[in-house]
């Protein structure tokens, strides 16, 4: 059995190793090595590739090599009718699933001009919170892991676990819960789910209190993090990156302050903003802003208000199961609805919203027909990469494996 | 977002100093404005917005318009931090000539967008879009030596029969190493 | 390589591996459980082991009772202290993280050892979807572990197509033998200890039972023909 006898030049490229050579001081040569942090390697967050060239024990260049987990969801998401891609669109940032969820359904809701009721908005604000905080508390786990502290990983797991069951609570899953549809949430909140988060808000700011005392006090990541590649505000700009990362270097850009979506402007929480603009800002950020979403969510659980959780329209939104039985317009509409699904006129929206990294868009193009025409996710971990071998060219390989892990990729949200 | 007149405005600036040829249409839909421009002038276009104030490229994505001509459009989102505005220009290239300037690199109408770099070469590996002057324009999704862009609307959306204790002695089984070409479907 | 297969015994009607010979029919009614089919146990009344003679026989009674103590210590040894390969690709990997958690501790079982190397693992969980890039890849770190060596395909993705039947996507099956499938998008803790227990289960009771049984595929294994290297050469 032999393996094809064409290799493709690219193929053949993958196979060498190459070794150049480089000036360094009279007549002698440092030898520039290139080093493939390939597809598995444990601090890489994902199937993320680097090939990093190396003079010695510092980065010269860096040349990410993405699409080891590239799944055709854009693609797989023509197929679809709009209420059947919701699930598809949310694996692509496997972390933070509301907040695909809520670019694309927000993008659609845009295209038909439908209005979500008030408290089907602030239900909305409370799951996205919660993944929010659900994700850095995954970033802090990874990162804390790669910079070699394993218990603090292990600290994330428990308090995620608690959101975890908040969202088992209100959809049934995990992860991945589907929850946000087009037009409101899937399902009013089960009783006993305000008082379960409530219990949680409560001891969450003391958690992250541990944490921070754990690492904010030890000098090992102090001095990891200090100083470490930084990044100014313009060339981050110029790179498209947002986020946590933008906010780290001192400009303070929030979707949900600049242009609020889904009642953002009741509530009131600070942004988090660093002044350097090196590995320890950006933690520093990430951090503080699980206290402000603990804030938020806590604000949204005090003036959750009454009303229906999905919009009325029937043209749109399922309706209720007992309706069916007596109505016969909804048991049409139930039957056009999960059969064909709903038309949407023909055009195209850009819908931007904060996510954990960054601005999250959702492009969706509707043809008039029930399958969207293209849906394109503007994922923020695919801008912020480039901006990696900015960061880290001229420091040292740690001091690279310290700000990939601040940098926060997600591989399903790049490869899409 | 800039509203109607807004637009408008802009538009016909644009009108004047690129010429009149250079913005083909604007639209104005569910608040949001795009101005449609013609594919040669796209780099000067987008220099004359970030002197108003655009300064921030968001976005750079593929459509594909099949089956109406020409196919094959290119959207750029930019971004007004300050007034906290956001404009849309789109161009759009037909398959059989779809030669876009890549605005990554800097070049003689001011810095280039470096925010465009991996967001043009996704475009051109699942649309086809040759982005001229572009510094590193090869696959960056599927493996570089794939045939055809996946995304477009003429591609199969492609896919496997599941395997299933019935019919695996049927399947190609093991040793058969994936990646390259697409796979073949099973027998 | 060669990949020696069994003769089938009969001529064109399919037959189960263990050359016992299956209704394809009555599969179809009662959907029976892929195990058992490959297990040979009774099935609708058929006292299938009562059919089986001379090689067939012999070889039955091997693989449901373990004739050495010896290699029943080795076995439960193995099943006991897998190390997982720290592999993960996607979203399965999320859960894959929550199951080495406080709450769904992986560790109470022996499992917590996760190797980055997989020369020093010997579970491989695939967690999460396969792309046509990285399937060579995953293939290369397949071939790179040592025997015994064993897979978990995890969620639906890689185990079947999961949600994105579509372009980018490989079936593990396709490239390389999976012990255990554990379905679910992503599957809980739960469902993932499950698929690891029934793992431990199979190498505890039956260490030969293992996927070139069932493709087939004794002789493959990779072993070294035993030219020793001199240390310090």
């Amino acid at each position: 059995m032999s393996p094809t006898d064409q290799i493709s030049e690219y193929r053949r490229r993958e196979q060498s190793i190459t070794l150049s050579q480089v000036e360094s001081g009279e007549d002698t040569h440092d030898e520039l090595l290139t080093l493939n942090f390939g597809p598995h390697h444990p601090a890489t967050h994902g199937v993320l590739r680097l090939l990093v060239t190396l003079q010695g024990e510092v980065v010269r260049s860096i040349k990410p090599v993405i699409g080891y987990v590239h799944t055709g969801i854009e693609k797989t998401a023509e197929d679809k009718a709009y209420w059947k891609a919701i699930p598809v669109v949310e694996r692509m940032d496997y972390l933070s699933y509301y907040f695909n969820a809520m670019a694309y359904v927000g993008a659609v809701e845009t295209l038909l001009e439908v209005e979500v009721p008030k408290r089907a908005q602030y239900l909305r604000v409370i799951h996205l919170e919660l993944n929010r905080i659900a994700s850095h508390l995954i970033w802090l786990g990874t990162s804390a892991l790669d910079l070699g502290a394993v218990s603090i990983f292990l600290y994330c797991l428990r308090e995620r676990e608690l959101i975890l069951d908040l969202f088992e609570m209100s959809s049934g899953q995990r992860m991945h819960t589907r929850y946000f549809q087009v037009g409101g949430v899937m399902e009013d909140i089960p009783p006993g789910f305000v008082k379960k988060a409530r219990e949680f808000t409560k001891i969450m700011p003391a958690r992250a209190n541990q944490y921070r005392a754990i690492l904010d006090a030890n000098q090992i990541v102090l001095q990891r993090l200090r100083g470490t590649c930084p990044l100014d505000a313009e060339t981050l700009l110029g790179l498209g990156v947002t986020g946590p990362l933008l906010r780290a270097a001192g400009n303070p850009w929030d979707l949900r302050k600049a242009a609020p979506y889904s009642s953002y402007e009741d509530f009131d929480f600070k942004i988090p903003v660093g002044t350097v603009g090196d590995n320890y800002d950006r933690f520093a950020v990430r951090v503080a802003e699980i206290y402000e979403s603990v804030k938020i969510i806590d604000q949204a659980l005090d003036g959750l208000p009454e009303g229906p959780h999905i919009t009325e329209d029937r043209k749109v939104a399922l309706p209720p199961r007992h309706e069916l039985a007596t109505s016969m317009e909804a048991l049409i509409h139930h039957f056009k609805l999960v059969t064909e699904g709903f038309r949407v006129p023909p055009g195209e929206i850009y819908n931007p919203i904060e996510s954990p990294r960054g601005e999250l868009a959702c492009f969706v193009r509707s043809d008039g027909s029930s399958k969207p025409a293209r849906v394109h996710m503007r994922d923020p971990s695919f801008v912020n990469l480039q901006a990696l071998s900015h960061m880290a060219e001229g420091s040292y390989i740690a001091d690279m494996i310290a700000t990939l892990a601040m940098l926060d990729p997600i591989l399903g949200g790049i490869d899409r | 977002m800039p509203d109607a007149t807004g637009l408008e405005l802009i538009a016909n600036e644009l009108r004047e100093s690129e010429g009149p040829e250079a913005i083909l249409s604007t639209l104005y839909f569910r608040g949001r404005a795009t101005l449609e421009v013609a594919p040669a002038k796209i780099r000067s276009v987008l220099a004359s917005l970030r002197k108003r104030g655009y300064k921030s490229m968001m976005s750079v994505h593929g459509v594909d318009y099949y089956p109406h001509e020409p196919r094959l459009g290119v959207h750029y989102e930019l971004l007004d931090m300050v007034e906290v505005d956001r404009i849309t220009v789109s161009l759009r290239v037909p398959t059989s000539a779809p030669t876009v300037d890549s605005v990554t690199p800097a070049g003689a109408d001011g810095p280039g967008w470096p925010t465009a770099d991996h967001q043009e070469r996704e475009i051109y590996d699942m649309f086809g879009v040759v982005f001229a002057g572009h510094p590193d324009l090869r696959r960056i999704l599927m493996p570089e030596d794939y045939e055809g862009h996946p995304q477009r609307r003429d591609f199969p959306v492609g896919g496997e029969p599941v395997i299933f204790t019935y019919n695996e002695h049927a399947s190609q089984g093991i040793g058969t190493v994936g990646g390259g070409t697409p796979t073949e479907s099973l027998r | 390589m060669e990949i020696k297969r069994e003769p089938l015994p009969r001529g064109t009607q399919p037959a189960g591996p263990r050359g016992i010979e299956i209704d394809s029919s009555a599969l179809r009614v009662s959907g029976h459980d892929s195990q058992e089919l490959l297990r040979g146990a009774e099935l609708h009344g058929h006292n299938a082991p009562a059919t089986l003679e001379g090689k067939e026989l012999e070889r039955y009674v091997h693989e449901r009772v373990l004739t050495t103590t010896l290699e029943k210590a080795v076995s439960w040894g193995r099943s006991n202290s897998f190390f997982p390969l720290a592999f993960g690709l996607a979203c399965c990997a999320m859960e894959q993280f929550q199951t080495a958690g406080p709450r769904m501790d992986i560790a109470r079982f022996g499992f917590e050892a996760f190797r980055a190397s997989p020369r020093q693992a010997d579970l491989i969980i695939l967690a999460g979807r396969v792309s046509i890039k990285m399937a060579p890849i995953i293939r290369r770190l397949y071939d790179q572990m040592l025997e015994p060596k064993w897979a978990i395909s995890m969620g639906a993705c890689c185990s079947s197509m999961g949600v994105f039947n579509n372009y980018a996507l490989v079936p593990a099956d396709k490239f390389m033998p999976i012990d255990v499938h554990v379905p679910g998008c992503p599957p809980r803790p739960e469902g993932l200890m499950h698929g690891i227990l029934k793992l431990r289960k199979l190498v505890q009771d039956d260490p030969e039972a293992g996927w070139r049984e069932r493709y087939g595929a004794q002789g493959t294994e990779e072993i070294s023909s035993g030219t020793q290297v001199e240390p310090g050469a």
